[in-house]
């Protein structure tokens, strides 16, 4: 009943911070609950089909399948993501101190629910079809039912609750900073996903690891600590990472921290932009 | 600003750049899960080479062979097979386990270069 509990936690956490952080960022966007909804129930849908499916998956591509569905999941996400913050930094104004900015913000936010529910999908059926697969395993290996049904929901409460507690705990950020911070958040993320889509694509042997355990910080934290995979999740934390995860991590914060500094200027720079007339009064806050 | 980030990016890059490249014939060595129990528990390859890990999941429950000492892994449906890529690693004892049923693990042991061939 713990190994049960304990798992579908550490697989709920993890999707559940990626929603938590995806929650922050659609803050005050009307109708982001249904489209976040949304995401959960077609992934939950996904989940079960990879399940049901998985031994078709698992031995496709010579049995590199799986290996290469999660790869392609994550870089979906990491595409999604990248598109939301480029978006939401030429058109959200985060860096404005009025209350008008965060109205920018949200405007922008809208354009971009499209990508926060993909990644939603995507997040919640990578990590649920492994608990289907667990659960699946402990019920028909008999015995346990009552076990894993009250383990499972205890992880799906647990798992739910610490990611609640995160958004929760975001929401305390000075509105003025608030969409500068979600903006890191996610930043972060993106390059942690691609971090793991990287780890995927050289367990499928599609590229080379470029040196693997390049540190090992596994003695200071561990990745199997709470701790240690809630900065797995939130900022891509490996504890013994290999090189082409280091390549794939520092590549993707790059391109994305670039093109969103070239995005901003491109769109400041000829004046009043299609979003709102007023715009010139805001460039002067954000330009120095 | 932002290009001498990228170039100090670039920078740090470089000496993994550098670093061995694919093996063309990767040795492959098969793992075996047989009544919830990883066959053999501690398989031994050689130090920087890369390897063809084929793991067989001979029961009917599904398997999750996970490992973070070698970043990886991958679920196994019960009754099939997958193939998963490891290496090149330095010489140490890397230890997985099926994250669906954790009381099974088993080890990977890299010996040191000489030792091995």
């Amino acid at each position: 009943m713990l190994a049960t509990a304990v798992l579908v936690f550490r697989e709920v956490l993890e999707a559940a911070l990626i929603i938590a952080v995806v929650l922050g960022a659609s803050r005050g966007v009307s109708g982001r609950g249904w489209w976040v909804s949304a995401g959960v129930g077609l992934g939950v849908l996904g989940a079960c089909l990879v399940a049901i499916f998985a031994a078709g998956i698992g031995s496709a591509f010579s049995g590199t399948g799986q290996t290469l569905l999660n790869a392609a999941i994550l870089l979906t996400a990491v595409l999604m993501l990248a598109w939301h913050n480029i978006w939401m930094n030429s058109h959200g104004r985060k860096m404005a101190s009025d209350i008008k900015a965060v109205g920018d913000a949200v405007r922008a936010g809208n354009k971009t629910l499209v990508a926060l529910l993909i990644v939603t999908f995507t997040a919640v059926m990578r990590e649920g079809s492994e608990v289907v697969l667990f659960l699946w395993a402990v019920a028909t290996s008999g015995g346990q039912e009552y076990g894993m049904i009250i383990g499972g929901f205890a992880g799906l409460a647990a798992g739910v609750l610490v990611g609640a507690l995160i958004y929760r705990s975001l929401l305390f950020i000075p509105i003025r900073h608030f969409f500068s911070v979600t903006g890191w958040l996610i930043l972060l993320l993106t390059a942690g996903l691609a971090a793991q889509a990287a780890g995927f694509l050289n367990q499928a042997g599609l590229l080379p690891a470029f040196g693997n355990s390049l540190w090992n910080t596994s003695g200071i934290l561990s990745q199997q600590s709470i701790l240690g995979q809630l900065l797995h999740v939130l900022v891509g934390y490996i504890a013994r990472p290999s090189g082409i995860e280091l390549i794939f991590y520092v590549v993707t914060l790059v391109s994305i921290f670039a093109l969103m500094r070239l995005v901003k200027t491109r769109v400041h720079r000829p004046g009043p932009s299609r979003t709102e007339p007023r715009a010139p009064a805001e460039t002067r806050l954000t330009s120095p | 600003m932002l290009t001498r980030f990228a170039r100090l990016a670039l920078l740090a890059c470089l000496p993994i750049l550098t670093g061995p490249v694919f093996a063309a014939d990767a040795p492959s060595p098969q793992l075996n899960i047989r009544n919830q129990q990883f066959v053999p528990g501690q398989l031994t390859v050689a130090a920087g080479a890369k390897i063809e890990l084929l793991v067989v999941n001979e029961d009917a429950l599904p398997a999750e062979f996970e490992s973070y000492d070698l970043s990886r892994e991958v679920v196994v449906p019960g009754h099939s097979q997958v193939k998963i890529f490891i290496g090149p690693l330095k010489p140490g004892k890397y230890r997985f386990f099926n994250d669906f049923h954790q009381q099974s693990e088993g080890w990977i042991v890299v010996a040191a270069p000489g030792a091995a061939n």
